[in-house]
């Protein structure tokens, strides 16, 4: 039989694929089988967690894990809702004011001709590469020095510049025809009106991209609450998640672990999985030329 | 008349531009420069002291950088060893396997595509230690961990295996969760990149002689999507050097005879535990530079191919 080539894309199924399936399913049982686990563990009951041998899957779900959860943190002081407000607020301020000036710099450096631009441009293309973990005691030293320890700021400032957020949003905003621009500039438009009525909504798959990606950054840091926060009162939901996780080593805690880690895991999983058409859109543009 | 005019207007519009270009930039410009730029100036300016946090930095020259390369036997024995066996298995080996992992998942119709590579995808949204609970409960050392009781009941091993104490195991369980949560955005970029091919290109490539999938996939695929291989080679040498947390969860900092120590939990021991600050500041410059070079690697490696 003659090759017939273009087996990318296929747009229904044939019996080609069977194979590819074969190879597949067990590989995706694989990455799967972990997360199954954890959400079988948080709904487990203390018997099944105490169980012997141990059991998989639960067999009578429960919430009393994530009960449990909630009153751990009224017998520590600081209700769990402090936490989550924490959390929230932090989220929301970060991931706003990240995209603003996210869209703001990619708009700029794409769409409008300036000295430096393709020094700066370059400059971020490096920094992708940046480890901020590298450079967690010069950057405390910093977040001192300007008095945001203990503050909402000092959660958000740091994480707000996110190089390779603006790399794929910049990548996206090339796509934008430069006669579009020209057209809305010959009508009269300041940039500040093209940015705002003709590049915004034309990129919003790289919006949604670069939000799942400060998302996952924000929501998940430990960093902040861990090293630029001292009042209890002011760090944030996965900081007293993970003092859970790490502090109930017996098997009675783990159930509650496993809750808190679940907790932590599904926002992040929902938002990306409303925004993965937008996602793979974006990732479409975002390769390093 | 009308055409210095029109080059008067055009000139004044440069440099309208000019000015907003900055005013547009400018607030991201500022926060990158005081939270990513100073700090890793400041990293290397604080690596060539001797600062312990509550003395002003004194100055040592090359001294950090040379106790680095001539007298730190744990970074040179465990660290620097355990830190390349990681690099290469996680980052080479998972880029590769993503490459793999997105290539094939193309050959699929787009709904099926679209559920497994959102199963692929999900565990490196558990990056960091929020699973840790997971991981210490599935290598527990007793018969009661998940996969002691799995190898027993199969009679592969007679005696429950220690796993987070034995040192030969250590870097194995480090490394495959590390494995296990690399298929992140660079994975998604080589989908896109793989599924967004020119499928005219196919055609064309079946008439010229091209006989299979392995072909195609080399010839024709690869040299479509390169500025998707780059990026993902850039994301895959970020992700193989940051990681450290995972280790210093299950295993504690320093892990036991430092079998799963990596860089970043070297910074953390000397810069938190030992509040040797300037010598951990040396240690992340280090890092920093390693990043660099081997991006720069991939990129030329990448690029050469053409």
């Amino acid at each position: 039989m003659a090759y017939k080539g273009r087996h990318i894309n296929p747009q229904r199924f044939e019996r080609g694929q069977i194979k590819i399936l074969l190879i597949l399913l067990p590989l995706t049982l694989f990455m799967a089988l972990p997360i199954v686990f954890i959400i079988n563990h948080a709904f487990k009951p203390m018997d099944e967690l105490f169980a012997f041998p141990p059991t998989f899957f639960v067999r009578n779900p429960t919430l009393e894990n994530f009960t449990k959860l909630i009153k751990f943190s009224r017998s520590a002081g600081i209700p769990l809702t402090r936490y989550l407000f924490n959390s929230l607020v932090v989220t929301i301020l970060t991931v706003g004011l990240s995209l603003f000036l996210t869209t703001c710099a990619a708009f700029a450096f794409s769409k409008i001709k300036f000295r430096g631009r393709a020094l700066m441009l370059q400059i971020n293309q490096i920094a992708i590469m940046f480890v901020a973990t590298a450079v967690l005691i010069p950057r405390y030293l910093v977040i001192s020095k300007l008095g945001l320890i203990d503050t909402v700021l000092g959660h958000v400032l740091p994480l707000v510049a996110m190089p390779v957020a603006l790399f794929l949003v910049k990548q996206f905003v090339d796509q934008v025809p430069d006669s579009l621009i020209e057209a809305a500039h010959l009508d009269g438009a300041s940039d500040m009106k093209v940015y705002w009525h003709i590049v915004l909504p034309v990129i919003k798959p790289a919006i949604a991209t670069a939000m799942v990606l400060v998302f996952q950054q924000v929501w998940t840091n430990m960093e902040t609450s861990n090293y630029f926060t001292n009042d209890e009162s002011m760090k944030t939901l996965t900081f007293y998640m993970n003092t859970l996780v790490s502090t109930s080593n017996g098997v009675a805690g783990q159930g509650v672990s496993a809750a808190a880690s679940l907790i932590m895991f599904v926002p992040n999983l929902i938002l990306f999985i409303i925004c993965q058409n937008a996602v793979m859109n974006t990732m479409a543009s975002s390769g390093i030329k | 008349m009308a055409e210095i005019a029109g080059r008067q207007r055009r000139k004044r519009h440069r440099e309208q531009n000019r000015v907003s270009g900055y005013l547009f930039t400018a607030p991201y410009a500022l926060v990158f420069l005081v939270f990513i730029l100073v700090p890793v100036l400041l990293a290397v300016a604080l690596s060539f002291t001797n600062f312990n946090a509550i003395q002003f930095p004194r100055l040592v020259g090359f001294l950090n950088y040379i106790t680095l390369l001539t007298s730190d036997e744990v970074f040179m024995q465990h660290v620097l060893p355990n830190t390349v066996v990681y690099a290469v298995v996680v980052g080479i080996g998972g880029y590769i396997l993503s490459f793999l992992l997105a290539w094939l998942l193309c050959n699929l119709t787009r709904g099926v595509r679209t559920v497994l590579a959102l199963i692929i995808y999900s565990p490196s949204l558990t990056a960091g230690v929020a699973m840790t609970v997971l991981w210490k409960v599935i290598f527990s050392g007793d018969q009661t961990g998940l996969l002691n009781s799995w190898l027993l009941s199969l009679n592969v091993i007679d005696e429950p295996i220690e796993w987070l104490v034995n040192t030969n195991y250590l870097l194995p369980i480090v490394i495959i969760i590390g494995l296990w949560s690399s298929m992140g955005i660079g994975f998604l970029a080589m989908i896109a990149g793989i599924a967004n091919s020119d499928e005219s290109l196919y055609e064309a490539g079946a008439i010229d002689g091209i006989s299979n999938r392995f072909q195609e996939m080399i010839y024709i695929t690869i040299p479509q999507m390169k500025p998707q291989m780059l990026f993902a080679a850039v994301m895959a040498v970020v992700n193989a050097f940051q990681n450290g947390a995972v280790s210093a969860m299950l295993t504690g900092n320093p892990s036991p005879g430092y079998a799963a120590q990596l860089i970043v939990n070297h910074i953390e021991d000397y810069g938190f535990l030992r509040y040797e600050m300037g010598y951990a500041a040396t240690v992340s410059v280090a890092l920093l530079l390693i990043v660099q070079i081997f991006s720069r690697a991939a990129n030329r490696l990448l690029t050469e191919k053409d």
